[in-house]
């Protein structure tokens, strides 16, 4: 085996090879950062030189401020306020409805189970873009225009989220729910006590995907929310980019400012994040 | 013995409702919320398709009118519904082949052994959870007038004069650049799946048989992606159909119309344009909206159909 790996490294063909792969991968490295290193560098320079001819990469004085005069410029803190509180309480009501239904759908035999679920899955290939008019109307004629309890309403109660949990508990085997429905346990037990627990991977895949689809979510708060201290970031930022649309060090700051809770989250759990992806084949 | 029978379904029957009584408690919580806010609004959306409204008391029936007017004069470069159909069909065609491109050769190289795959894979997946706004906008700069971009195509000869976001031709293109950019990273992870399905035997076989890499390539690696590479393709088709966020960030369908989709057509028709005042047509944005939602579902009938064909999912 080792024997072999090193006959491929000393061919002049494996060595093209390798130096070919490691090209490609630094080449799209370099494309799929560089925005995010343009944006660090733009946010430390003055407003001027951010469009510099020819642009450097790296300032020549580190202004540092514009990290600071960025909060008084637009109500930011409340943005990232408001964002927070949304996402917290998506996240919460995603997981204890979509569990809580899975396991109907996954664990129990009722009538009309299975045309219930085709139903659900039916409307997950219904684009949002459909029935937001409708649902729009709707939020506003029961007195949620403007508040962020519209945004609550809109994304907690997601097929997507059902058939998540779904998915992940059929492959749990049914040999355990039946042995502990022997030993008496009732079905709110066997979801408290047996499948929960062994639902935890999926319980976080979907925990990420609901929190950075919340946090990153720009259409929802643009329709719902006009009052400004009630916004949330995108649409936040979105505002501060159109007010101060010259000030392009500020904007590049802000927007760093924004991505800074989404990427802590993937960079501690990306590996749930992508393998749930591979096991569903869906976005959030 | 008929009658212990008998009185044994009976006993099934109490049994059963009780358990499909505490199924409908499992399933409450989720169902109303889903029914309230979003199994009527689609059914709403239907019926208001055949409305006409515009938000206040009156409310009436018209019947086909709405889908007429939007019909009306169609062409593909004069009415709205044509434009629309044109860019988003442009856009589609563009984005799909170019990410599926992308994502196949990322994941093809990370899934030879490289060294710090896990690390690679994070940074190309990273652009699709990093949030839109600020992307748009960094994006948006990049392809400014005076910036890096127009430089370096200046430099190598090019001449550029404009914002790719201010050009008419060049305007789609960007929603198109970020579009692949940032979804490539996502797919890549659907391929990387796929390739971890592709039995080691058959590679052995292919290479007995004095097959060559490229060979073993297209006759063994690009078959048994079949069903990955139809999946995503259905799958990035209908989000292309469904682009909005971008567009409204990026060039907000402008300059013109020349970046204007399906869905900003709807928004235009429902919350006015940005920074444009007109009077809500509710009932002529839900037949625009009837128009999306039967393209979606005839993408959805083909991958189902395809599904059976090419797919083994258990």
């Amino acid at each position: 085996m080792t024997a072999k790996k090193k006959r491929l490294h000393m061919t002049p063909a494996g060595i093209v090879l390798s130096v070919l792969k490691y090209g490609v991968l630094i080449l799209f490295t370099v494309v799929a950062l560089i925005p995010f290193v343009w944006m660090i560098s733009s946010s430390l320079k003055t407003s001027i030189d951010v469009f510099s001819i020819p642009m450097r990469w790296i300032p020549e004085t580190f202004h540092w401020e514009n990290y600071l005069n960025i909060w008084s410029k637009v109500p930011l803190l409340a943005y990232f306020k408001n964002t927070a509180t949304v996402a917290i309480i998506v996240t919460f009501m995603q997981i204890l409805t979509s569990s809580f239904a899975a396991y109907a759908f996954a664990k129990m035999q009722f009538r009309g189970r299975d045309t219930l679920f085709m139903c659900y899955i039916g409307t997950i290939a219904v684009p949002w873009q459909v029935y937001m008019v409708p649902q729009f109307i709707m939020m506003r004629s029961i007195g949620l225009y403007d508040t962020i309890w519209s945004l609550v309403a809109l994304q907690s109660f997601t097929a997507f989220g059902v058939f998540l949990m779904r998915q992940f508990y059929l492959g749990i085997p049914n040999d355990l729910s039946e042995a502990a429905r022997i030993d008496g346990l009732s079905e709110y037990g066997i979801w408290a006590r047996i499948i929960l627990p062994l639902a935890k991977p999926a319980i976080a895949t979907l925990c990420i995907f609901t929190f950075v689809n919340t946090w990153n979510d720009y259409m929802g708060p643009m329709i719902y929310l006009t009052t400004d201290l009630k916004k949330t970031i995108q649409v936040g930022l979105r505002r501060f980019i159109q007010a101060y649309s010259a000030d392009y060090n500020l904007i590049m700051a802000a927007s760093l400012c924004s991505l800074i809770p989404v990427t802590v989250v993937f960079l501690f759990l990306q590996r749930y994040f992508i393998e749930g992806i591979a096991t569903t084949g869906m976005k959030g | 013995m008929a009658n212990s029978q008998a009185a044994g379904r009976r006993k099934m029957t109490a049994l059963e409702k009780r358990n499909t009584l505490i199924a409908y408690s499992f399933l409450a919580p989720n169902f109303i919320g889903f029914v309230v806010f979003t199994l009527i609004p689609v059914v709403f959306s239907i019926v208001l398709s055949l409305m006409d409204w515009s938000g206040g008391q009156n409310i009436t029936f018209v019947g086909l009118d709405n889908f007429r007017y939007i019909f009306k004069d169609f062409s593909f470069t004069k009415s709205n519904l044509g434009i629309a159909l044109k860019n988003t069909v442009f856009y589609t065609l563009m984005t799909v082949p170019l990410t599926l491109l992308c994502s196949l050769g990322l994941a093809l190289v990370l899934n030879k052994a490289v060294k710090g795959a896990n690390f690679f894979r994070a940074v190309f997946f990273f652009p699709y959870v990093a949030s839109l706004v600020a992307i748009c906008v960094c994006w948006n700069f990049l392809l400014m007038k005076t910036g890096p971009i127009n430089q370096i195509l200046n430099a190598l000869g090019f001449t550029m004069k404009k914002s790719w976001t201010s050009s008419r031709d060049l305007a789609i293109w960007a929603i198109i650049i970020v579009s692949v950019w940032r979804n490539a990273g996502y797919y890549m992870v659907m391929y990387l799946a796929g390739l971890q399905g592709v039995p080691g035997e058959l590679y052995e076989a292919a290479t007995i048989d004095g097959a060559n890499a490229w060979q073993r390539f297209t006759n063994v690696t690009m078959p048994m992606l079949t069903p990955t590479t139809f999946f995503n393709s259905i799958m990035m088709v209908i989000s292309c159909f469904k682009i909005y966020d971008v567009v409204a960030i990026m060039t907000q369908g402008g300059p013109g119309r020349s970046t204007k989709m399906l869905v900003t057509y709807i928004f235009e028709l429902s919350f006015g344009g940005e920074g444009i005042a007109t009077s809500a047509q509710y009932g002529v944005a839900s037949a625009v909206s009837m128009v999306l939602l039967v393209i979606v579902l005839l993408v959805t009938i083909v991958q189902f159909r395809g599904e059976k064909k090419w797919v083994n999912y258990m």
